[in-house]
């Protein structure tokens, strides 16, 4: 079956599950540099897989939104990230996760859960796309977990900017990508939103000593 | 077209100027002026929209008709007059030490960049702009939550900034799988996100991929509508924020995400109710009506034991966004005119009432509940401001909000009976909650250095005046307005 599809699409297959294996290891690692550096490996297969769309498809305004995740997601958003690290001076500080094999056993029943509502779909009944829309939501799916079960700020982050991953992986591969306006908006948004969290990490380093947001607990309904 | 491009172009134009310049004396003058600008071309605006009906503008990509132009008008006016009340409130804070001029320009800017993200979102035809103005809504408004840098308003935004961020990430996920769905049938890939081709082409897209993204879509936006169990981060940003963003976010934010929702589900209903098979077509409805009802018993129940003013009436206001969602879910011309008359009462309800509760605090000197005390004995334009206010909001009559509530009670009884059980108990335990609160606060002795504060209170008096005559009688050219907007939501009219 996988053998009668074009080589392209064989590639593009080959890259989601990269992708959605990368997805997993930033769920397991420990270390925010190594956190880092998987971000940085998901956001160049993301790139790799939009240019090979872009060439399968003949379609080039899929080349811009590359270029736009290269330099976002794989350059920019990452040299950001680094800086602040450093900058906090956190960057040799464990971030635990509790209950790891737990976790994974998690992601796990999610992915199986994205490839379970994508079933039905008739239209995708003779194309990869139902692999790479399964796959898109599983990356967003645990990137929502990630943002769980982590508490500190900088891994919370890379949680969200990996689930925003998913989501561009999911207009390219279901859709060949979003209209151009949408796109560019799409990025502007998540730039302004990764300012906007870099601001927030010396907010709430001055604020509870931390980054550990799992101490931000003063608003909870207590009782009285 | 010049008046949709004046309505945009203000407050953009106004956010980059108040960046630009820096905090001056007259940075809050500048903001009410700009606001009064976008309400005049908003209205011109909607005078347009009266004489020739639905408009497309700019090659179809802004789409206006009788269900946002009101949306449009009701967001520059309450932006207006929340300005109008703004500018002597922030003096004061900064007055009293809680902020710097250099969070002021921010304060400033942002409030105009976040009307001109509501205003985008409401006049935008296509779905994806759609999303990028919602998400820009929640990064101009995000910095003002923490605006006073106390750790309850840093731990506030982050959840806001978290959540809301979350949610919105899944609806764009939503968004996609519309785009997939919308591919298939229309060939240019560029107008298969407009909402009108969209709308056109309802019956024929795929009933699965379309249900699947409205599940997306409304656990995305619904999270900024403040929708439980998605609500967590509304009344900490509504309670730890300045009260002009509170206004700002409970009168207009909630309604701005429930529009979205609902243009959704327009799109939704039209693809389920053309493949009888697939799903049964009322899924989108039930699945408003579940999340409404929960969202309106359970804001109910947090009323009771709330110890924060403002956090009291931001649980007012995930009840009553319940209401609406309930409304709209439960379909049919009478529940979907009810909604959309709630729509908006309650944003001009509330917002009024926030801007009371921002003259009571400074009155008291705190939030808290318990030490907010005799209102009407210190300021009786405060005190019988916000008993006048909390009346309104808990459905007296003859006020709007009643009519609007009995209208919903009437559909109810005639679709789904048993559903008037929870939705009476339910205005009942509310209507507790907020007077248990407020009896108090208005009526009970007033500490003896408590003195009166300069307040403007001529936003809340022309507010509530409205609320007032819109429950006595609705103008015709805005039920004709509320009217067509049900028929395109439920299919058939009203009047």
């Amino acid at each position: 079956m996988l053998n009668q599809l074009p080589l392209y699409e064989q590639a593009i297959l080959t890259l989601a599950a990269l992708i959605l294996f990368t997805s997993f290891a930033l769920l397991a690692q420990q270390r925010v540099l190594s956190m880092i550096h998987v971000f940085v490996w998901q956001g160049l297969l993301l790139a790799i897989t939009t240019a090979l769309v872009a060439y399968d498809s003949s379609a080039t305004h899929l080349y811009y939104s590359a270029g736009l995740t290269l330099g976002l997601k794989v350059i920019l958003i990452p040299w950001l990230l680094h800086r602040l690290v450093h900058r906090l001076n956190i960057h040799r500080q464990p971030h635990v996760v509790k209950h790891p094999s737990m976790v994974l056993m998690i992601a796990a029943a999610l992915v199986i859960f994205a490839y379970y509502v994508t079933l039905p779909i008739h239209q995708l009944s003779v194309s990869i796309t139902r692999n790479t829309i399964a796959i898109s939501m599983s990356v967003v799916l645990l990137g929502m977990l990630m943002l769980i079960t982590r508490n500190k700020a900088v891994s919370q982050v890379i949680g969200f900017m990996s689930l925003e991953n998913g989501l561009f992986f999911a207009a390219v591969a279901a859709t060949h990508g979003m209209p151009m306006v949408v796109e560019l908006g799409v990025a502007f948004d998540v730039l302004v939103a990764m300012v906007i969290f870099g601001v927030f990490f010396f907010h709430i380093r001055d604020s509870i000593d931390s980054l550990d947001v799992d101490r931000l607990n003063r608003l909870a309904e207590h009782d009285q | 077209m010049s008046a949709l491009l004046l309505t945009l172009a203000i407050p953009l134009l106004a956010s980059i100027l108040l960046a630009v310049l820096g905090h001056r004396p007259w940075a809050g003058h500048l903001n009410i002026w700009a606001s009064v600008l976008a309400l005049a071309a908003s209205l011109w605006l909607a005078f347009i929209i009266l004489q020739q009906g639905t408009l497309g503008f700019f090659s179809g990509q802004f789409h206006v008709d009788s269900f946002n132009v009101y949306l449009i008008v009701l967001t520059a006016f309450i932006g207006a007059t929340t300005a109008l009340f703004s500018r002597p409130y922030m003096a004061k804070e900064e007055l009293r030490g809680r902020l710097s001029s250099k969070r002021l320009r921010l304060y400033h800017s942002s409030y105009q960049g976040f009307l001109f993200t509501l205003q985008l979102a409401l006049s935008t035809n296509n779905l994806g702009v759609l999303w990028v103005a919602m998400e820009g809504a929640t990064l101009a408004t995000v910095l003002l939550v923490s605006l006073y840098r106390t750790p309850e308003a840093i731990e506030a935004a982050w959840k806001y900034f978290i959540i809301c961020g979350v949610g919105i990430a899944l609806a764009l996920f939503g968004t996609v799988l519309i785009y997939f769905a919308a591919a298939q049938v229309i060939p240019d890939p560029e107008r298969a996100l407009l909402w009108s081709t969209l709308s056109q082409h309802r019956a024929e897209l795929e009933p699965v991929v379309m249900a699947i993204a409205f599940a997306f879509l409304l656990v995305g936006y619904g999270t900024k509508v403040g929708l439980v169990p998605m609500h967590t981060w509304l009344p900490d940003a509504h309670s730890e924020g300045p009260t002009p963003m509170s206004a700002v976010l409970s009168g207009l934010l909630l309604n701005v995400a429930l529009y979205a929702v609902i243009r959704v589900k327009i799109l939704t209903d039209g693809a389920l109710g053309s493949h009888p098979g697939a799903y049964d077509p009322r899924l989108p409805g039930h699945l408003m009506m579940g999340f409404g009802m929960l969202s309106f018993v359970v804001a109910g129940l947090f009323l009771h034991r709330q110890r924060d003013i403002k956090r009291l009436f931001s649980y007012s206001s995930i009840e009553h966004m319940g209401l609406m969602t309930f409304a709209f879910g439960l379909g049919g011309p009478l529940a979907t005119f009810a909604g959309l008359l709630h729509m908006t009462v309650h944003s001009l309800t509330k917002s009024a009432i926030f801007i009371t509760v921002g003259h009571a605090c400074h009155i008291a000197g705190t939030q808290s509940l318990e030490r907010i005390r005799g209102l009407i004995r210190t300021q009786p334009s405060v005190g019988w401001g916000l008993l006048l206010g909390t009346a309104v909001i808990a459905g007296f009559p003859p006020f709007g909000v009643f009519v609007s509530e009995f209208l919903l009670l009437s559909a109810t009884m005639a679709s789904q009976p048993w559903l008037t059980v929870p939705l009476m108990i339910g205005l009942g335990v509310a209507f507790a909650g907020l007077f248990r609160h407020i009896q108090p606060v208005v009526y009970g002795d007033h500490p003896e250095h408590q003195a009166a504060v300069t307040a403007n209170m001529w936003p809340v008096a022309i507010q509530l005046a409205l609320v007032l005559w819109l429950g006595l009688t609705i103008p015709v050219f805005l039920a004709q307005w509320f009217d067509q907007a049900t028929l395109l939501i439920s299919g058939e009219g009203l009047l």
